[in-house]
This record gives structure tokens, C-alpha cells and sequence, in this order.
């Protein structure tokens, strides 16, 4: 079984490769101080384990999985029992280990590994628009950074040839993928399709007239084919 | 009352393994000041919710070392940071103390 260690406490990763040392089936392939790195080990490498630290600065353990597309089998390892529920919600949690972690109780989390079918062999993490599971937000891949956009401060999205431009309140960022792709991660309650180059933010529209709408200070076309649900979407007085 | 330090739960660890021991404890001696550092400097220039990022670190190395009333008192030390206290920042600070003269001396 392949795996991947992820904690930024050097200690904490020695004491999760000894322990592993002791499993003959476990080949830790990789040590990694944040999950960012992590992320790019698990888009070329076939991973069937990771052991993940909750609490780390900036790019947390749960930050992590909701990046993933498909994550491998993940075990949690942290001292925040306070997290262990939510950890949890997550189908590719595995097992929760509490530091310090003894030889008793890791050898009981590799039996559950092995009984536990959750999870895929092939640990497809995700793509350079970066997918999280639907939340209220999404991270996208910048210059090799992951950055966290709410979707509640994406006012629209404009497809760039092999990009996608990105409009916020605050910045614009182009990224490298198509707007069909970039649709299938925002919630369907927010996000319109407006035109075959535009989806829009439905919370920011200002105004709309015949053929265009108003976000923010953009003036967004409308294609005939969309308008009708845009139409139907309007809380019409 | 301050506990020992002790290697009980490395030794169980390294199981006879002496190379990861020494590995394991030249962990500890570099990590450890550099943590404790980073504490003393936010505490001093009174940023406790990054103060609080540093009890977090030092705190599994508190037991790992078998001071488990001192990661009792690191655990509520760290919450009292996030909420902008630290009435436990002296007894805290004995700790470190207690810890540093011990992996200077191991």
C-alpha cells in the first residue's frame, strides 16, 4: 500500500514513519510539511493512503480533502478531538489517530484501512481549476498556489480561449480550463449561464435590459437561447 | 506540580531502533527552540492568536516527552490565546523552561 505522510511538524512525521516502518504492506513513498506540495505528488503518483495533520497553517488537512477530486483512503492525525467530527463527514476518512499515536493503536487503524473499501486505488487529485466538493467555496490554481475563492465574491466568469477569467469584487484571475468545467463545481442556485462566454454570479446582477446584464460595472450579453432562464429565475414583480 | 521529562514513549517507539532514537531526539533539539522562539517573539509583540499556532506545535512535543499535565495546561493555554488571554502564560513558560534544559542535557 503506497502512502503519503502530510504534517508540518517534522516530529509528527518521523513518529508516523516509524510506525509505518512496522508494516510490511505500508511503503511510505513520500513526507510532506504542507498539503499544497502534497496536492502535486498526488497529480503524478498512484496513492492508496494518506496520513493527514488536521491543523496546519494556512492550507488546513480538511482544505485538502475538499480539494481533492478523488481522494485515496485518508487517515486523520491530529490532537484536535474537536475536529474529529467533522473530519468525519468525509467518505475518504478512514480512521482519526490522536497524538502521540502508540503501535497498538495504528496497527488497529491499518486493519481498518484494509477492511475499509471507501475510497479509490487511483488518487486522482484535483485539475489545474483546482475542484472542491460544494461548499461555499473554490480553489484555483495560480502560478502552482492554491487560492480560495468564495463563490459569494465571484461576480462572473468569462471563458478566454483555453481560459477562464475569473471577475471578483476585488481581482481578475485566468485560469486554464473551460467554462463547462468551472460550471460542474458552482452551485447551480447561484451561477446562470448567460451566454456561450459568460456565466454570471445571479446575486450580483444590478440591472438587465433587452440583450445585456449589469454586473457591477460590466455590461454581460445575454444569448437568446439563455434568456428564457434567465427569465424564469427572475423574482418578477 | 511540574513532571519529569522522560523518553518513555520514544523508546517505545524506536523499539530497539537506535538510529531513529538519535534521529527522533535531534528532531526535538532543533524544532523545539525554533517553537519556543516564535512563541516568546508573538507573546511579546502580543499577537496571541499566532501565539497560539506555537503552544499548538509545542504542545505534541510536551507528550511525546510524557508531560501530560503540562499538555493538559498547553491545550487550555492555547484556547485562552485564541480568545486574547494568557493567565497561564508564566506556568507556560515554566514548562518550556523544564523542557529546554532537559533536551539540551539528553
Amino acid at each position: 500500500m503506497n502512502c503519503i505522510l502530510i504534517d508540518d511538524e517534522a516530529a509528527a512525521r518521523a513518529i508516523v514513519s516509524q510506525l509505518c516502518s512496522k508494516v510490511p504492506e505500508l511503503n511510505v513513498m513520500e513526507e510532506f510539511d504542507n498539503a499544497i506540495e502534497a496536492i502535486k505528488f498526488l497529480n503524478q503518483y498512484k496513492v492508496d493512503l494518506v496520513f493527514l495533520d488536521i491543523h496546519m497553517p494556512g492550507f488546513t488537512g480538511i482544505d485538502f480533502i475538499q480539494t481533492l477530486k478523488n481522494p485515496p483512503k485518508i487517515v486523520m492525525t491530529t490532537s484536535d478531538t474537536d475536529f474529529a467530527i467533522a473530519s468525519y463527514e468525509y467518505e475518504a476518512i478512514v480512521d482519526y489517530l490522536v497524538k502521540p499515536i502508540t503501535h497498538e493503536r495504528f496497527q488497529k487503524c491499518i486493519q481498518k484501512v484494509k477492511n475499509t473499501s471507501v475510497g479509490t486505488s487511483s488518487a486522482s487529485a484535483a485539475t489545474n481549476e483546482q475542484e472542491t466538493a460544494l461548499g461555499e467555496d473554490l480553489y484555483i490554481n495560480i502560478d502552482r498556489r492554491l487560492i480560495k475563492l468564495k463563490f459569494a465574491e465571484i461576480l462572473l466568469i468569462e471563458a478566454k480561449g483555453d481560459y477562464i477569467n475569473i471577475k471578483t469584487e476585488s481581482k481578475d484571475y485566468l485560469v486554464h480550463t473551460t467554462l463547462k468545467k468551472i460550471m460542474e463545481k458552482l452551485p447551480e442556485d447561484k451561477f446562470l449561464q448567460i451566454h456561450r462566454s459568460y456565466v454570471i454570479n445571479f446575486n450580483k446582477i444590478v440591472d438587465i435590459e433587452d440583450n445585456s446584464v449589469l454586473i457591477e460595472k460590466s455590461v454581460i450579453p445575454i444569448s437568446r437561447s439563455n434568456r428564457p432562464e434567465l427569465m424564469r429565475r427572475l423574482n418578477l414583480l | 506540580m511540574i513532571e519529569t521529562p522522560n523518553l518513555e514513549y520514544v523508546d517505545n517507539l524506536a523499539d530497539g531502533d537506535t538510529a531513529f532514537r538519535q534521529k527522533f531526539i535531534g528532531i526535538l533539539k532543533e524544532e523545539f527552540p525554533i517553537e519556543q522562539e516564535e512563541y516568546l517573539d508573538t507573546m511579546k509583540n502580543v499577537l496571541f492568536r499566532e501565539a497560539s499556532e506555537h503552544v499548538h506545535k509545542i504542545k505534541h512535543k510536551l507528550n511525546v516527552l510524557g508531560l501530560h499535565n503540562a499538555y493538559t495546561l498547553a491545550v487550555q493555554h492555547e484556547n485562552e490565546l485564541r480568545n486574547g488571554e494568557q493567565s497561564l502564560k508564566e506556568e507556560f513558560l515554566s514548562i518550556l523552561k523544564v523542557v529546554e534544559h532537559y533536551l539540551k542535557n539528553i
